[in-house]
């Protein structure tokens, strides 16, 4: 009988879910509502969980929960240490998640929810997490070594030196594009940028007082540092109405960009403890927080979806960023569907922790999926805005005009409607000037949470609510500045060690600087033209970002695509080499518009040469031409990059081939190197749920 | 419900990294201490708070820690 009434739960489960996204993907011309696509991401989620991912467990990967884990065989008590597997979890979310699940799916936007959200749901359960889980398993099969190392031992040197060098690439570039998004959240708002700069010395508090006053109480420090943000937030009001104060704070993108890029060389060569580490606690507590605080006021207040289903920017037109629907779709949501990075964090410091083999399914697939539900709320939290105000806010000045009547009027020409009044009000109401030309994701995102939280709890407090999740998403995106930084800088360092080992030595004065210095400018020089380009730099650092976060994707999969055929096991080959394909076929196609297109919107060559014709001929107006050249070598040395990112994957691609081929004619291969089975001690007697 | 908010703050602890000493401080009697590892030569000075929480805070930033 409970066998039957649990198989009627599932089937229920399963009809919900088929009518929440049938009727989302069906409907045109009316809003929906927003618990609609809650309740089709939870059903997908959990028929994905319990049936993909238990099949994939069992049959695929054949995890042995008999089998002791490395955290088990080399227990040290500091890295490697058997965990609860709710603590894994929250370790590894806590790893995972980070702004490009709120950026993405608020950018595709544009497109309309629904090549988003089918994206987010079915990219995440069929690719993100298997990715996620595959990686995890094969890390914890072997010692906790890295992708890298994983890459190097099954496939060959080259796969090695991909994935490294896809690594740095990436890490270059999302840095350049997030301090993007915080650059064009904080210029010419003093709210915005005091409240943000606050979270400096806050951290530094919350540091001094882990080091020396009180050494090692985190909870108590980051409690007091959450409270210290909630006042920054207040007291940047209190600046923006002080006619001496705001002038401080009162800056261009540019004179931002450089403080930014001053931050990150600060952050990268002081000590973790005074920066770095309690930014993190603070911005670990701010994101759960927030994200549980949506959720409540989503499910709460039920806003309505006032996006229509798909926009008439499918064909490639759109004003936040050029490119088709297919593929741009695909790599401008990343991180919510599927990303490279997470196999970093999969292999590494996750399998360290894990106590049992069988928890691999919950904290790989299952930290996936809570990832995969963040981005669907951010979708929706862009989404409820009135699609004109969405534009208003993400549209360039380089597309929709600098003037709030010329931009206001040609939104209203693409059918969505606005007013120069409407966005005014919005903007007193959130405490700013102007809210136009806001590109990135992170403003239309805050006004988006402020109008939930607000009809939620309150409609009074708008201007804190939209502080505030400005200095939830700035906080984060710094942390992910400072940490990338200074991951960029190890990883130099071990690469330049290599040549000159003094170079090598992590605590060198001299390597730090110099190596904090030229990843710095790696990533600042991205994010200064990006500043200075008048369409706004996000039209092309974010899928430039997708296209490398793809690319590590891709060799993940190879990874594991490999092993699985190495390991007998072909008839399985489809669960990763699927999303593998996937992959491959966005990415190069993604890779190939950017660079042959003739739309001077999305090829790279084409708008460095319009540019050059425009320049030649003398049609810019003054202030364009002056920064045109540097435009002009921008352009081409981002097609440069694409093709290279391209040619990284296809390398990788072709080496897994050739050890797969090569394993499947009986010639000699790179030997598995699982670890042998050991049988785990920890498996009776204890208790750990 | 005391007793699952008590886990809760157990949990939120061990999260956090609050209860890192005291996990050190057990790991330390368990495999540091006693005869066995006398013999086999593992034994080495316990670190006081703040000594343990530096390396465990210099420790934890090495590597790939945060993503996007």
């Amino acid at each position: 009988m409970n066998k039957y009434l649990k198989n009627l739960l599932w089937l229920l489960l399963a009809v919900l879910g088929a009518t929440a996204v049938g009727g989302i993907a069906l409907n045109r011309g009316e809003s929906v509502n927003a618990l609609w696509f809650i309740a089709a991401a939870l059903c997908i989620h959990a028929i994905a969980y319990r049936f993909y991912a238990a099949w994939i467990a069992a049959k695929v990967l054949v995890v042995d929960e008999t089998r002791a884990t490395p955290a088990e065989r080399l227990d040290n008590g500091r890295d490697f240490v058997p965990t609860n597997k709710w603590i894994v979890f929250g370790h590894h979310f806590a790893a995972i998640a980070g702004p490009g699940p709120l950026v993405g799916p608020t950018l595709a936007a544009q497109f309309g929810y629904l090549p988003g959200t089918l994206w987010i749901l079915f990219g995440a359960v069929l690719g993100g997490c298997v990715q996620d889980m595959v990686t995890l398993f094969l890390s914890t099969r072997r010692d906790g070594k890295s992708l890298g190392q994983m890459a190097r031992d099954e496939l060959g040197s080259l796969g090695g030196a991909a994935a490294l060098i896809g690594t740095f690439a990436i890490m270059i570039i999302l840095i350049a594009v997030l301090g993007l998004v915080v650059v064009n959240a904080m210029k010419h708002s003093p709210w915005a940028t005091s409240t943000v700069a606050a979270t400096i010395p806050i951290a530094m508090i919350v540091g001094l007082y882990m080091r020396n006053f009180r050494p090692g109480r985190v909870l108590e420090a980051s409690a007091l540092g959450a409270i210290l943000l909630l006042l920054s937030v207040v007291a940047g009001g209190w600046v923006d109405h002080h006619e001496g104060l705001r002038v401080l704070f009162d800056h261009e993108g540019l004179t931002l960009a450089w403080w930014v890029m001053a931050y990150g060389f600060a952050a990268a060569i002081l000590p973790v403890w005074l920066l770095l580490a309690p930014r993190d606690y603070l911005s670990t507590f701010m994101k759960l927080g927030t994200v549980i605080l949506l959720a409540v006021a989503i499910v709460l207040l039920q806003p309505h979806v006032k996006m229509p289903a798909l926009t008439q920017f499918i064909d490639g037109t759109g004003p936040i960023f050029g490119g088709k629907l297919f593929p741009f779709v695909f790599i401008t949501i990343a991180c919510g569907a599927i990303s490279g990075f997470h196999a970093l964090i999969a292999s590494g410091t996750t399998p360290k922790l894990l106590a049992n083999e069988r928890d691999i399914r919950m904290i790989g697939y299952g930290g996936m999926l809570l990832e995969s539900f963040v981005a669907i709320m951010a979708l929706i939290a862009a989404t409820v805005l009135e699609p004109g105000v969405y534009f208003a806010i993400n549209s360039p000045a380089g597309v929709v005009g600098k003037e709030a009547v010329d931009a206001v009027a040609k939104i209203s020409s693409w059918g969505f409607p606005v007013s120069v009044e409407q966005m005014q009000t919005l903007a007193r109401q959130m405490g700013e000037k102007t809210l136009f030309a806001r590109t990135g994701g992170a403003p239309s995102l805050a006004v988006g949470m402020a109008s939930i939280f607000g009809s939620a709890f309150g409609q009074g407090l708008l201007a804190l609510w939209y502080h505030f999740a400005i200095m939830f998403e700035a906080i984060f995106i710094l942390t992910t500045l400072d940490a990338g930084t200074r991951v960029g800088r190890f990883m130099l360092q071990d690469m330049l060690g290599n040549i000159w080992p003094k170079m090598g030595q992590t605590s060198w004065a001299p390597s730090v600087i110099f190596t904090s210095a030229l990843v710095v400018s790696g990533w600042g020089y991205f994010l200064y033209i990006g500043v200075i380009d008048p369409n706004g730099g996000v039209n092309i650092l974010w899928p430039l970002f997708g296209i490398a976060n793809q690319m590590l994707a891709a060799i993940a999969l190879c990874v594991g695509t490999g092993i699985l055929i190495k390991s007998g096991k072909l008839k399985y080959a489809w669960v990763t080499g699927g999303p593998l394909l996937w992959l491959v076929i966005i990415t190069s196609t993604a890779a190939w518009e950017k660079i042959t297109s003739t739309d001077i919107r999305v090829g790279f060559f084409a708008a460095a040469n319009d540019l050059s014709t425009k320049l030649a001929a003398g049609n810019l107006p003054p202030e364009k031409a002056a920064v045109a050249p540097q435009l002009i070598f921008n352009q081409q040395l981002d097609a440069w990059l694409t093709l290279f990112f391209v040619m990284v994957l296809w390398v990788i691609v072709f080496d897994m081939l050739r050890v797969c081929w090569r394993h499947l004619a009986g010639k000699p291969v790179p030997a598995l190197t699982e670890t042998p089975h050991m049988p785990s001690l920890l498996v009776e007697g204890w208790v750990r749920d | 419900m005391l007793n699952r908010l008590k886990t809760l703050w157990q949990m939120m602890r061990r999260l956090s990294g609050d209860d890192a000493y005291e996990q050190y401080l057990r790991h330390y009697a368990e495999h540091h201490q006693g005869d066995d590892a006398v013999t086999d030569g593992t034994t080495e000075p316990i670190l006081s708070m703040e000594e343990f929480f530096k390396q465990w805070q210099d420790k934890k930033w090495k590597g790939v820690k945060r993503c996007c």
